[in-house]
């Protein structure tokens, strides 16, 4: 060969190829969510199927860290309360990289949900595989699923982060009502603001295997 | 809308406030006290300008009033990282360009609730040399999409603004050569490139 770097340059070529071809799409209303499994704080793994009794699932992205999803915190806890016992249980998950934000580690994680007694289950994304599917970008992100299992809902908990008795709108609720009524929500995407989602850095790239002096002498 | 519009205090005054008490260290007048008390005063003047919006209208109001010039907006936060480490870059590009040519404005999407105890410590702490201004609207799902439909919600995010050419961007610049030339096809004459590949935390000195 030529050059000792052709076939690092094709090797390295051809992984992010398929890295990016295997970037899932984010789900929109009526997709599908597939079947998750993730650590939850008290030990166990926890999968979406475990809830296959269940009328719908609240699927809530959210962290430790963030002052907004601080802010909306009481309120999760709130929609578990009100909905679990009519069939539509919160399940919580951190998407974070605790290499990025040290205060959505795990055992971060574990602390919180002990003090403030979570009643629902509080997964940790560890690999950042589940929440890229779902097409989670910050925190507080809530994806309502209905009795199969399809999206139905995507956005915030309400309009106003700040004052919950000043919201006029709460949207997660209003939504869980329409599915226990058999109609869609509406609206059924809503924006709101938020803590990014922290990804991971890459691993540093393997270097470059050293050329061999004795084919370069020869060229 | 409301308007903080108070004088900010620096070295300068500091030092007209010892020579105004030196003055008349056995008979102060009234008037010279009253003018070392104001030099000297309470650290509330040290709060640097920033103006609330209350709504959409008064934001959008802003906006108009950049008539030809160019004006980029800047949706930050206080508790968003990402957002506070590119701060410097948007006042460097803002000195670089001068306010005939670009207007900056940073508008922050902190709570109105947090304005003394957050947003004005930080505004003293980091003192941003570009127009600051808290948006209030908590109701963002009717506001956001009006900024650009292709924004959902997620901070920091930056609007371009000329006439009715618009460029949008969501997250975070890394540094000013990629702020530069995101900001460049809307900017009139643009002179010679800036060109600094500078990383944003780098140019505020390394502040935190």
């Amino acid at each position: 060969m030529k050059t000792p770097y052709l076939l690092p340059v094709m090797l390295v070529a051809y992984l992010l190829l398929t890295m990016s071809a295997t970037t899932p799409k984010a789900y929109s209303i009526g997709d599908l969510a597939e079947d998750f499994s993730l650590k939850n704080v008290d030990g166990t793994i926890v999968s979406l199927s475990d809830y296959k009794d269940a009328q719908g699932v609240i699927v809530i992205f959210t962290c430790n860290h963030c002052p907004f999803a601080q802010l909306y915190e009481q309120r999760i806890i709130d929609l578990h309360r009100m909905f679990a016992p009519m069939g539509y249980p919160v399940v919580a998950i951190n998407p974070n990289s605790p290499r990025i934000i040290p205060e959505d580690s795990f055992e971060k994680m574990q602390e919180r949900a002990r003090l403030k007694r979570y009643p629902f289950a509080y997964l940790f994304d560890e690999e950042q595989t589940v929440y890229p599917k779902f097409g989670a970008t910050r925190t507080p992100h809530v994806f309502v699923l209905d009795d199969k299992r399809v999206v139905r809902y995507i956005g915030a908990i309400d309009n106003n982060a700040e004052d919950p008795n000043a919201s006029t709108q709460r949207w997660v609720e209003n939504a869980v009502h329409a599915l226990m009524r058999g109609e869609m929500p509406n609206p059924h995407s809503t924006k709101s603001n938020g803590c990014t989602v922290k990804k991971a850095p890459p691993p540093a790239p393997a270097p470059a295997p050293t050329p061999d002096t004795t084919a370069q002498k020869s060229r | 809308m409301l308007s903080q519009n108070v004088v900010p205090c620096n070295v300068f005054f500091n030092i007209l406030c010892l020579m105004s008490l030196m003055l008349h260290p056995f008979r102060p007048s009234l008037v010279s006290i009253i003018f070392a008390a104001f030099l000297c005063g309470s650290p509330f003047l040290r709060a640097q300008n920033f103006v609330v919006y209350d709504n959409l209208e008064q934001l959008q109001s802003r906006i108009s009033r950049a008539g030809d010039t160019t004006l980029v907006l800047n949706f930050w936060a206080t508790w968003c990282q990402p957002c506070v480490e590119e701060l410097p870059c948007f006042d460097e590009l803002r000195a670089y360009y001068g306010t005939q040519n670009v207007q900056v404005v940073l508008v922050s999407l902190d709570f109105r609730s947090q304005l003394e105890k957050k947003f004005i410590p930080f505004l003293n702490r980091y003192r941003l040399k570009s127009e600051v201004a808290l948006m209030a609207d908590q109701d963002l799902n009717t506001w956001i999409p009006l900024i650009h439909e292709a924004w959902d919600g997620a901070i920091p995010a930056t609007l371009v603004l000329k006439g009715d050419k618009r460029l949008f961007k969501l997250g975070k610049f890394d540094d000013l050569e990629e702020l530069e030339t995101f900001v460049r096809p809307l900017v009139k004459d643009s002179a010679a490139f800036l060109g600094k590949k500078m990383n944003c935390m780098d140019l505020s000195g390394g502040k935190k």
